[in-house]
């Protein structure tokens, strides 16, 4: 039994490989696709004729299409994603310095709306027609049209010009405090670890509205499709019999339906996440928040490429990775997962 | 299609909410047609003397940074928008329903390259690979439109292959083929028509989508250049002054992106009752 697992989450792993090679030739063929002449713009502005010869020559423009690829990929497993020409310091070493304000963020959004979103879907499908179905269903209505910018400037609106409860939107910390020492990069966890309770309040503090934002953009989706899940769940054979042999209502909802509804609600995940990654560059802009979609933004404006290709790829690396860990995650959980390959 | 009316007044009459989304609809399809002649001043129009003026009967919507009418802003800016998200789903919808029709009936190699293509597109976080293409190919208005259709792409081409391969094995299918029509001619003449109404429900539900990703894109600096008017970019220019408490810049045309996009979704979602009774919810 362990072993059949094992090769079945062997196989998970396998099939995540087409998806990276795919990204990675997509992300080069964007890299290529610059208009005019790629090596003109990796060169920089100040470059002369030699050295745009020499960037040619470094990033192998000269050669095929497949030589080309093949120096790509080698560079890219070397860690060589280029220099950032607006702050002339790798790509790699700006995404990994920003990577953990971005993380930060799109996880405790995604944990608050996980929060919110799967009790309330669970109670909207045990309570069909009741209140909580119907705010359910408004708030999955409303959630999936909202723009993600503009919820965060309202909130902003709200809560820190006419409430004043929350502090300025601007980046992870008030300037009165000193980022804590860095050991995970989540000013949360670093500050606990430091032993700093008003540091640890004041970045929870900064933290609020913009996981909020992403929050309540989460909701829709994972709220719809709990309730649907649920609903499919208890009106199973196994719940009616679960039912007939008299289990308590507790039990038949958490170990019978929720346990077999919470499958399709992880799948789910994986899309939310993506969603969320997207989302997060609107959100970092609202708040000026430091993270690598702040970065991209910058990057952008200053027709930066390599740094903008960068993030994009690395981005679409942590979705996949994602969604290889929801397919593995399902593969040991569910015993039916695989049984028909 | 009597038969259908009647279908279509009952879906209506059971759910407001659908006959609300579709008086909207008009509503803003009328203001992107004839939206340049009605806005009571000119959208570009600065006013030096007249800046930040929050919402009044001279102006409705109160005036920007600029003193252009936040009002004929929001107006004029339903035709940019609605036009990018239109001709965005246009394009993944013909090339879409190309790719997914060919892979659903041919099968074999086309299938798995279509197959191929739009789980490769699905690996990324959409928004982010539309940040990627305009960054690539160029920060304009027709790239906005180029990078939200390939974003696209792979719904319409998944819902046409399912579709269509439901379909291949159809007598009417076998009957176009023992009167002597080719495959082309099949898709394009049996085939194609038939699974239209599910592809209107994907477009119904996608076109808010694309709305909110047009919008997405200009707001971080993509795409529409200001002075034009566009909701985005509206929105981002307000982001300046909501915490100095000039909200009238930000609210009006958020609402107003935000209306538009519920619309095309509460209406996709009618549609959908309308085409497939069984899949409501």
């Amino acid at each position: 039994m362990k072993t059949t697992k094992l090769i079945q989450v062997g196989r998970r792993l396998a099939q995540a490989l087409p998806s990276v090679f795919g990204v990675i030739v997509i992300s080069f063929v964007l890299t290529r696709a610059l208009p005019g002449d790629p090596a003109v713009y990796f060169a920089g502005d100040m470059a002369d004729k030699d050295s745009i010869e020499q960037v040619r020559r470094a990033l192998g423009l000269d050669r095929s299409w497949v030589e080309q690829f093949v120096i790509y990929v080698g560079n890219l497993a070397n860690g060589d994603w280029g220099m950032s020409l607006s702050t002339g310091r790798p790509v790699t070493e700006e995404l990994l310095n920003r990577l953990p304000a971005s993380l930060e963020l799109t996880l405790i959004g995604l944990g608050l709306a996980i929060a919110v979103a799967v009790p309330l879907g669970v109670m909207a499908a045990t309570r069909q027609n009741s209140w909580v179905d119907h705010l359910c269903r408004l708030l999955v209505t409303a959630g999936v049209s909202l723009p993600t910018f503009f919820t965060g400037l309202l909130l902003v609106y709200v809560f820190y010009y006419l409430l004043g409860w929350s502090p300025s939107p601007l980046g992870r910390l008030d300037i009165l405090y000193l980022p804590p020492p860095q050991v995970t990069g989540f000013y949360t966890i670093d500050s606990l670890f430091a032993g700093d309770r008003e540091t640890f309040i004041a970045s929870v503090v900064q933290l609020i509205l913009p996981a909020a934002t992403l929050a309540l953009f989460a909701l829709a989706p994972i709220a719809r499709m709990t309730r649907a899940a649920m609903l499919g769940a208890l009106a199973s054979d196994f719940v009616r019999t679960a039912r007939a042999n008299g289990l308590s209502r507790r039990v038949v909802l958490s170990t019978y339906a929720f346990r077999n509804a919470a499958l399709p609600v992880l799948t789910t995940l994986g899309m939310v996440f993506s969603f969320l990654l997207g989302a997060n560059v609107l959100v970092e802009r609202v708040f000026s928040w430091p993270g690598i979609g702040s970065f991209a933004i910058e990057a952008l404006v200053a027709s930066d490429y390599a740094a903008v290709q960068g993030f994009v790829l690395a981005m679409a690396l942590l979705f996949v990775c994602v969604n290889l860990a929801i397919d593995i995650i399902l593969t040991l959980t569910d015993p039916r997962v695989g049984l028909d390959d | 299609m009597q038969r259908y009316l009647r279908h279509f007044r009952y879906v209506m009459g059971e759910n407001p909410v659908t006959v609300f989304a579709f008086a909207l609809f008009t509503f803003i399809i009328f203001l992107a047609a004839f939206g340049p002649w009605i806005t009571p001043y000119d959208p570009v129009a600065t006013n030096a003397a007249n800046t930040l003026q929050p919402p009044s009967w001279e102006h409705l919507f109160g005036t920007d940074h600029l003193g252009r009418d936040v009002l004929s802003r929001v107006i004029a800016a339903t035709r940019l928008d609605l036009g990018i998200a239109i001709s965005a789903v246009a394009l993944s919808f013909f090339v879409g329903s190309a790719l997914g029709c060919s892979a659903g009936f041919w099968g074999g190699w086309t299938d798995r390259i279509v197959g191929r293509l739009s789980d490769t597109i699905m690996a990324f976080p959409l928004f982010v690979l539309a940040m990627g293409i305009v960054a690539a190919l160029g920060n304009t208005v027709e790239n906005i439109i180029y990078a939200t259709a390939i974003i696209n792409l792979p719904f319409y081409a998944r819902v046409a292959r399912a579709e269509t391969s439901v379909r291949r094995n159809a007598g009417y299918v076998y009957a176009a083929r023992l009167s002597g029509s080719g495959d082309v001619r099949i898709l394009a003449t049996q085939v194609f028509p038939n699974i239209l109404p599910p592809m209107m429900v994907q477009i119904s539900l996608n076109m808010g989508w694309a709305i909110l990703n047009a919008a997405g894109l200009s707001f971080i600096g993509l795409g529409v250049r200001p002075p034009d008017a566009e909701w985005g970019i509206m929105v981002a220019e307000g982001a300046n002054y909501i915490v100095s408490g000039e909200w009238w810049l930000t609210i009006f045309p958020g609402a107003a992106l935000k209306l538009a996009v519920s619309c095309f979704n509460l209406l996709g979602d009618g549609l959908r009752d309308l085409v497939d009774p069984l899949r409501r919810t």
